[in-house]
């Protein structure tokens, strides 16, 4: 069974008159991979510089194996960063920068001796690491000459080298390219699995998220809107926020007219979702891979396809319905212009309450518009930038 | 192409300004260093010779007191110069601007009137012996040890010369150490936080080390212009406290009058600086935007 490690408690932070984070409840598991995930500005980065230690909440616990850590700091938690930029020492090589935090002395808990690792037992160590993360042979390397992913596993093993329960990243992946980024994700979930260590995760980006997390926190406005396995954010958003930062979703207004019925567009549609109150206003998430075309007769609703984008595995195609326009992805080309039918499997409705995010997210008018402006045939794209257009010639 | 030309264009005036008042007169110099007094031309029959070198060694004490002096200036200035530069930098934004006028605000005047008003301070009858004077501190002093002491004699000694190169020259190592700091990344202090440092080690392990760039620059900003000083030494030193600078201008403007022997101590000089400056921008290798002159 899981062990709690960490707990924040009705955690509240502000800056003067500004809330950045407005009463956080969280606890985290040992060994577990915990991802704050959100917008910028949403309150995750701070979140972590609490636990790291280098902001106290204005209000509220943090718990560290039952004691409250709130005031202990960063140097006496047995907690590690790693820093969006990497932080590494510009005046130390990689050997030397990895090893900045064995060189210092530490306090015995038992004896209260101050002591000292031998140069041997931190050759070891460093050694080790280096091999951990695959960058043996560059110890005597500066750390301005590396490119940006060694130095990002140059940031990894100078942090997890101290052998920390919890290693703290802040969107460590931020300042690669995509190929890169990819590596690093595997990598980074095979090393908190090797060593069986705590991560907790700051990122913006959702398909990283869901590809390493165990749990994924969605933080939105200071508040947290939703804890759970990627797979219950993805399925089960709470609200339409969560629902639309969480890949695409079209959200439409709905009436439950009972369990298991829920009415869009007056026309009333099976699904799983159970316990509303009837003729509950709700907001219905339906997912774009979720929609089956069919011949116009044979749909539930029609709709004239406006947008037509071609994405390489499948088409993105914006269908209006009744002046309603959603975002399908389908492996059939529909053209522009068409008439057509869909279905829509009872699984593949989500019915989610009415939160303050009703309305703000998931239609699509804006996106289909956008591809209208391009594709008319009297839309001058020279028109905006007009200064710059000569100089290719 | 057009881009490849367009540079040089913009540098003739600079390149030509350089060349014209700066390696010309050092040219000069080096000529002149080995020219001989009497023959007056390096070309002539008997112009070359190394006399002037060879009489050099009666001044070694001059030589031997400049670099002292200059050194302790340096050292004093770094003392003073590091902990004021590290405690500006982490202050709020205001308050660096308030520093920064206060630390420029002297040299906003002239440099001779404010060598001469730390004479009117450390005179015999200066505002430190007279207030002395007032609190009854030397009939005390004197009444202790059976002395019969009027003043404190401070002008005329190496101390003064120290101090008047320590107030002339303390911004010139301020500065650069100061924005080096600045510019820290503040991230790379909290890294070192949560690796386990405590804040002492901070300081040692990672925001002394970054400086050292900074600390490099002021020096040089203050040791060279200390080394050739002359008219600090010849203020507060009283005349007692010749220095190379002093000796300099004694050969071409005072009554020793001989330039060749003059050109011959300013290029012993400069060669010993910029031996200095290589040795210390070597020690401090590694470092980026090490400074040479």
């Amino acid at each position: 069974m899981a062990k709690e490690l960490i707990r924040l408690s009705n955690c509240c932070m502000s800056f003067d008159d500004n809330v950045v984070l407005d009463n956080i409840n969280l606890y985290i598991n040992d060994q577990e991979f915990l991802t704050l995930l959100g917008p910028s500005g949403c309150g995750k980065t701070t979140t972590l510089r609490i636990i790291g230690g280098f902001q106290t909440p204005t209000s509220g616990e943090v718990l560290f194996d039952g004691e409250k850590i709130n005031d202990v700091p960063p140097h006496k938690r047995a907690v590690n960063t790693v820093f969006q930029r990497y932080a590494l020492f510009p005046h130390l090589n990689v050997y030397e920068n990895i090893a900045f935090g064995l060189r210092l002395p530490k306090t015995d808990p038992e004896t209260k001796k101050k002591v000292k690792l031998s140069e041997a037992e931190i050759k070891a160590r460093v050694t080790e690491m280096l091999t951990a993360v695959n960058l043996t042979g560059f110890e005597k390397r500066s750390v301005t000459s590396l490119s940006g992913g060694q130095q990002q596993r140059v940031a990894i093993a100078r942090a997890l080298v101290n052998r920390p329960k919890v290693l703290l990243l802040d969107e460590p992946l931020g300042a690669l390219d995509l190929r890169l980024r990819k590596d690093m994700q595997n990598e980074l979930k095979r090393i908190q699995k090797a060593m069986g260590i705590t991560f907790i995760y700051v990122t913006h980006d959702q398909e990283e998220a869901l590809a390493m997390s165990d749990t994924v926190v969605v933080m939105d406005g200071g508040k947290i809107q939703q804890i759970g396995t990627p797979e219950d954010i993805y399925n089960e958003p709470k609200n339409a926020f969560v629902a639309d930062f969480i890949g695409e979703s079209n959200i439409i207004d709905g009436y439950m007219r009972g369990d298991g019925v829920v009415e869009i567009f007056n026309r009333r549609f099976a699904c799983l979702d159970k316990g509303f109150a009837v003729n509950e206003p709700v907001d219905v998430v339906i997912r774009p891979e979720d929609v089956d075309i069919v011949p116009e007769a044979e749909g539930q609703l029609t709709g004239t396809v406006t947008s037509v984008t071609f994405k390489g595995v499948h088409y993105d195609i914006i269908v209006d319905f009744y002046g309603f326009k959603w975002l399908i992805q389908t492996t059939d080309l529909s053209p522009v212009g068409s008439r057509i039918g869909i279905k829509i499997d009872p699984d593949g409705i989500h019915v989610m309450k009415k939160s303050h995010y009703s309305g703000m997210f998931g239609d699509y008018s804006s996106y289909s518009e956008e591809y209208e402006e391009i594709s008319d045939a009297n839309y001058d794209p020279t028109e905006e930038d007009e200064g710059d257009s000569n100089e290719e010639t | 192409m057009k881009k490849r030309n367009r540079l040089p264009l913009f540098a003739v005036p600079y390149v030509g300004w350089m060349a014209l008042f700066v390696v010309a007169p050092i040219l000069m110099v080096v000529l002149y260093a080995f020219t001989d007094a009497q023959a007056g031309f390096l070309f002539s029959p008997d112009g070359f010779t190394l006399e002037n070198f060879a009489r050099m060694g009666s001044y070694a004490p001059v030589f031997l007191r400049s670099f002292q002096l200059a050194i302790v200036a340096t050292l004093v200035c770094v003392l003073i110069g590091y902990p004021v530069a590290y405690f500006m930098a982490r202050e709020g934004e205001q308050f660096q601007k308030m520093a920064m006028v206060i630390i420029m605000l002297p040299m906003w005047m002239n440099f001779l009137l404010r060598t001469y008003s730390w004479i009117a301070i450390l005179d015999r009858n200066g505002f430190i012996n007279q207030f002395c004077r007032a609190i009854g501190l030397f009939d005390l002093i004197n009444g202790i040890f059976g002395t019969n002491l009027e003043y404190f004699q401070m002008l005329g000694t190496p101390g003064a010369v120290v101090l008047g190169m320590v107030y002339n020259y303390l911004p010139f190592m301020i500065l650069p150490i100061y924005s080096v700091i600045l510019k820290l990344d503040h991230s790379l202090l909290e890294a070192a936080r949560d690796l386990g440092a405590n804040s002492v080690s901070v300081f040692r392990r990672v925001i002394f080390p970054l400086s050292l760039p900074g600390i490099l620059s002021g020096v040089t900003m203050v040791f060279v212009p200390s080394v050739s000083t002359f008219a600090i030494s010849q203020m507060m030193g009283g005349g007692t406290q010749m220095m190379l600078g002093d000796l300099i201008e004694l050969q071409f403007l005072g009554g020793a009058y001989n330039p060749y022997l003059g050109s011959a101590i300013a290029l012993v000089m400069m060669v010993i600086v910029v031996i200095c400056m290589y040795v210390m921008n070597r020690f401090g290798e590694g470092e980026e935007e090490a400074v040479m002159l």
